[in-house]
């Protein structure tokens, strides 16, 4: 029996489900099974009656089509509050692509500027061209560089919060501030895919790792997992797309 | 004159490519549309009945070249870009290729299979008569950006020409929705085959309405018997519709309670590229052929499920997306016998750069206790085995070439080998193989 447990919330998984979203979830959860913690999963669908943050250590926000989203931006509107309330609390929100733009104030789906759920001080402007390709990032509190795959015609106005990196190869997230992403708090969003967190273990643990000290106060660290193959493929984007042999 | 011209070069191209060893079916095409841009329409003004285009995500080379071999076997003359080069100079490539020395056409069909995001384009320069539209699926999302864009591209040709017949599945809530308010025929499949999973289901919202649909069967991702509660749209009548379907030996089943087809070909998917040949054949009038026979002439293309024998059978098949790979699973599952499966992905442009789309394919399926060994290969095997890692499936081999998973797989005590690969990879692997079954058959050891 697990001493430990993370709840992690999956919200529209029937609607945002775009690029392999599935392995960030996949990474979260087999990389707290594999240590010994146990890992939940509730969803909420657009069948579900109600949104409950109540016991969720983790709430995680995928991408989909313009659409799709603004179901979603629709859906979740309610909810708003709640969810600013847990973010300020430290709770660990997750947001990718899709998840990333939900989070600000507006955002455009296709020619209509659409609200966002205003989480965050942020919000993203229309561009001419979508940003596709491999993306390396540089952080400060990773060894290895961070890797994806973006695909967005967003242009994130992140102002002056902290990015999730900066960028080496690709656009980021607007193709001039030369950052990606945003971290606020326990929030961490960004336009980048891949699935990201399979191929970025330190992130994901880094991740796990917030979301175990908020509800474990005593909470010492991960134990380490062989992580060859996760690295390798983290290596072969960072050596083939920023020249970067580290 | 300038028609001439432009034909001479193209074939000039081709010759100039055969003799540098070079196989290619758009750069031909692309010189000669150079020097007369009204090529292709000056062409098909020229072909005595018309023109039938192919388009969808899975299946166009299949059905489109099974059509042309329809054809072809009902006598007629065609213009077909066979080679699957299915862009504008590919286009254009068929058609200069079709003309003998003095710039003469004697056609009487082309049969086309377009790319959707160039549909548009293709249709500026034809009158296509006839359009068939297999699925949509989400596929190349690096190219299109989303299947919302692909639909819109699409939307755009079909309304350029309001005479235009188009034959459509209508177990795909995407595609039947262009038949809408004009002349369309439709083909499915009427009873449910397959055991009901979860799996990849894009674009199961309502395309009318964006609201959650509901099916009375699926058949895979968002294929099936659908209808849309909220609005009650709903899939439409359908026009020649398959039943009594068996997929135990060869394929079998009947169309329309009337006709009964047996094939000896693999993959539930297959049934609609019959279909489609099927219904394309009788919307245009063509009667009279042996519809058996010409499925049992025609021979597919490489990796559809290709058979080898290297001691044992090898199957070799192509698989680009989730949905193409999802039907390549179920087809390894329904195989009972002890196997390896090799699975191998690149990410060159033509594949799509993008491989996140490996983590929405039921690898899981493939845990079975029939599974012998499994090997990864390909430029990105680092990302497939993560993406096997945690799938819980360990991968037996990381392979450096598809040749050595080859290798390996000839010493292994399986019964059969499946390898399923992305496009870059088909090519090169293919070759090995029939280069590997030659020596095997001349008695030469193939692994010395």
């Amino acid at each position: 029996m697990p001493e430990q447990t993370i709840h992690i919330l999956h919200l529209f998984p029937d609607l945002l489900n775009l690029y392999g979203d599935k392995g960030n979830l996949a990474a979260l959860c087999k990389r707290l099974t594999w240590r010994g913690i146990e890992a939940t999963v509730t969803t909420v669908t657009q069948d579900s009656k109600e949104l409950s943050l109540d016991d969720v250590d983790i709430v995680f926000l995928g991408g989909g089509s313009d659409r799709e989203q603004m179901t979603v931006a629709e859906r979740l509107m309610p909810y708003k509050q709640a969810l600013k309330d847990y973010v300020e609390q430290g709770g660990v929100l997750l947001g990718f692509c899709g998840g990333f733009e939900l989070l600000g104030t507006s955002w455009w789906a296709g020619d209509i500027q659409t609200d966002g759920l205003g989480i965050l001080d942020i919000h993203a402007e229309r561009g001419e061209q979508r940003f596709i390709g491999d993306v390396v990032l540089s952080s400060d509190w990773t060894e290895q560089p961070i890797c994806g795959f973006e695909n967005h015609p967003g242009r994130m106005q992140i102002g002056d919060y902290q990015p999730l990196g900066k960028v080496i190869a690709g656009h980021g997230n607007d193709g001039v501030s030369a950052l990606e992403g945003v971290l606020y708090k326990n929030v961490f969003a960004t336009y980048l895919h891949g699935p990201l967190l399979p191929k970025n273990p330190e992130l994901c643990d880094s991740i796990l790792t917030r979301a175990l000290t908020k509800k474990y106060p005593d909470f010492a660290e991960l134990s380490p997992l062989d992580d060859t193959l996760e690295l390798a493929a983290n290596r072969f984007i960072v050596q083939n797309f920023s020249g970067n042999e580290k | 004159m300038r028609t001439l011209l432009a034909i001479w070069a193209a074939k000039l191209a081709s010759v100039a490519g055969i003799l540098v060893g070079r196989k290619s079916s758009s750069t031909p095409g692309s010189i000669a549309l150079k020097l007369c841009p009204a090529l292709i329409s000056t062409l098909s003004k020229k072909l005595r009945k018309g023109v039938i285009v192919t388009c969808g995500t899975n299946g166009k080379t299949t059905t489109n070249n099974l059509l042309n071999t329809a054809l072809e076997q009902s006598g007629y003359k065609t213009v077909c870009n066979n080679l699957g080069a299915n862009m504008l100079s590919g286009v254009a490539t068929a058609f200069a290729q079709a003309c003998n020395l003095w710039g003469k056409l004697d056609a009487d069909w082309a049969v086309l299979e377009i790319d959707e995001a160039y549909a548009r384009k293709v249709f500026a320069h034809l009158t296509p008569n006839y359009m068939v539209i297999t699925n949509l699926f989400r596929d190349q999302l690096d190219r299109y950006g989303e299947i919302d864009t692909t639909l819109e591209l699409l939307r755009e040709a079909i309304s350029m020409h309001p005479d235009l017949t188009l034959i459509l599945n209508g177990d795909d809530p995407l595609s039947s929705r262009f038949g809408e308010g004009r002349k369309a025929f439709y083909y499915g499949i009427s009873e449910q085959v397959l055991p009901q999973t979860e799996e990849t289901k894009e674009g199961r919202y309502c395309a009318k309405c964006g609201k959650e649909q509901s099916y009375h069967f699926v058949h895979y991702s968002q294929l099936g018997d659908y209808y849309c509660p909220h609005c009650g749209n709903q899939r439409p009548n359908i026009d020649f519709a398959a039943t009594n379907i068996n997929l135990s030996g060869a394929m079998e089943f009947v169309v329309n309670e009337t006709t009964p087809v047996r094939v000896n070909y693999r993959g539930f998917y297959n049934i609609y590229n019959i279909l489609a040949v099927y219904s394309a054949l009788k919307v245009m009038g063509i009667e009279g052929q042996d519809f058996n026979q010409i499925l049992s002439d025609y021979k597919p293309q490489i990796g559809r499920m290709e058979e080898f024998y290297l001691g044992k059978p090898f199957i070799l098949n192509l698989a680009k997306n989730p949905a193409g790979f999802n039907q390549a699973i179920q087809t390894v599952m329904l195989d009972k016998r002890k196997k390896d499966v090799i699975v191998a992905i690149n990410a060159t442009a033509n594949d799509g750069k993008d491989v996140s789309w490996l983590w929405d394919v039921d690898f899981d399926l493939l845990k079975d206790e029939n599974l012998n060994r499994l090997y990864t290969s390909g430029v990105r095997r680092d990302d497939l085995s993560l993406r096997f890692k945690y799938a819980d499936i360990p991968v037996d081999n990381i392979c450096q070439s598809t040749e050595e998973a080859l290798k390996l797989c000839l010493d292994s005590d399986a019964e059969v080998c499946y390898v399923l690969v992305n496009y870059s990879v088909l090519f090169s692997t293919q070759s090995k193989m029939l280069e590997m079954q030659k020596s095997l058959a001349a008695g030469g050891e193939t692994h010395a």
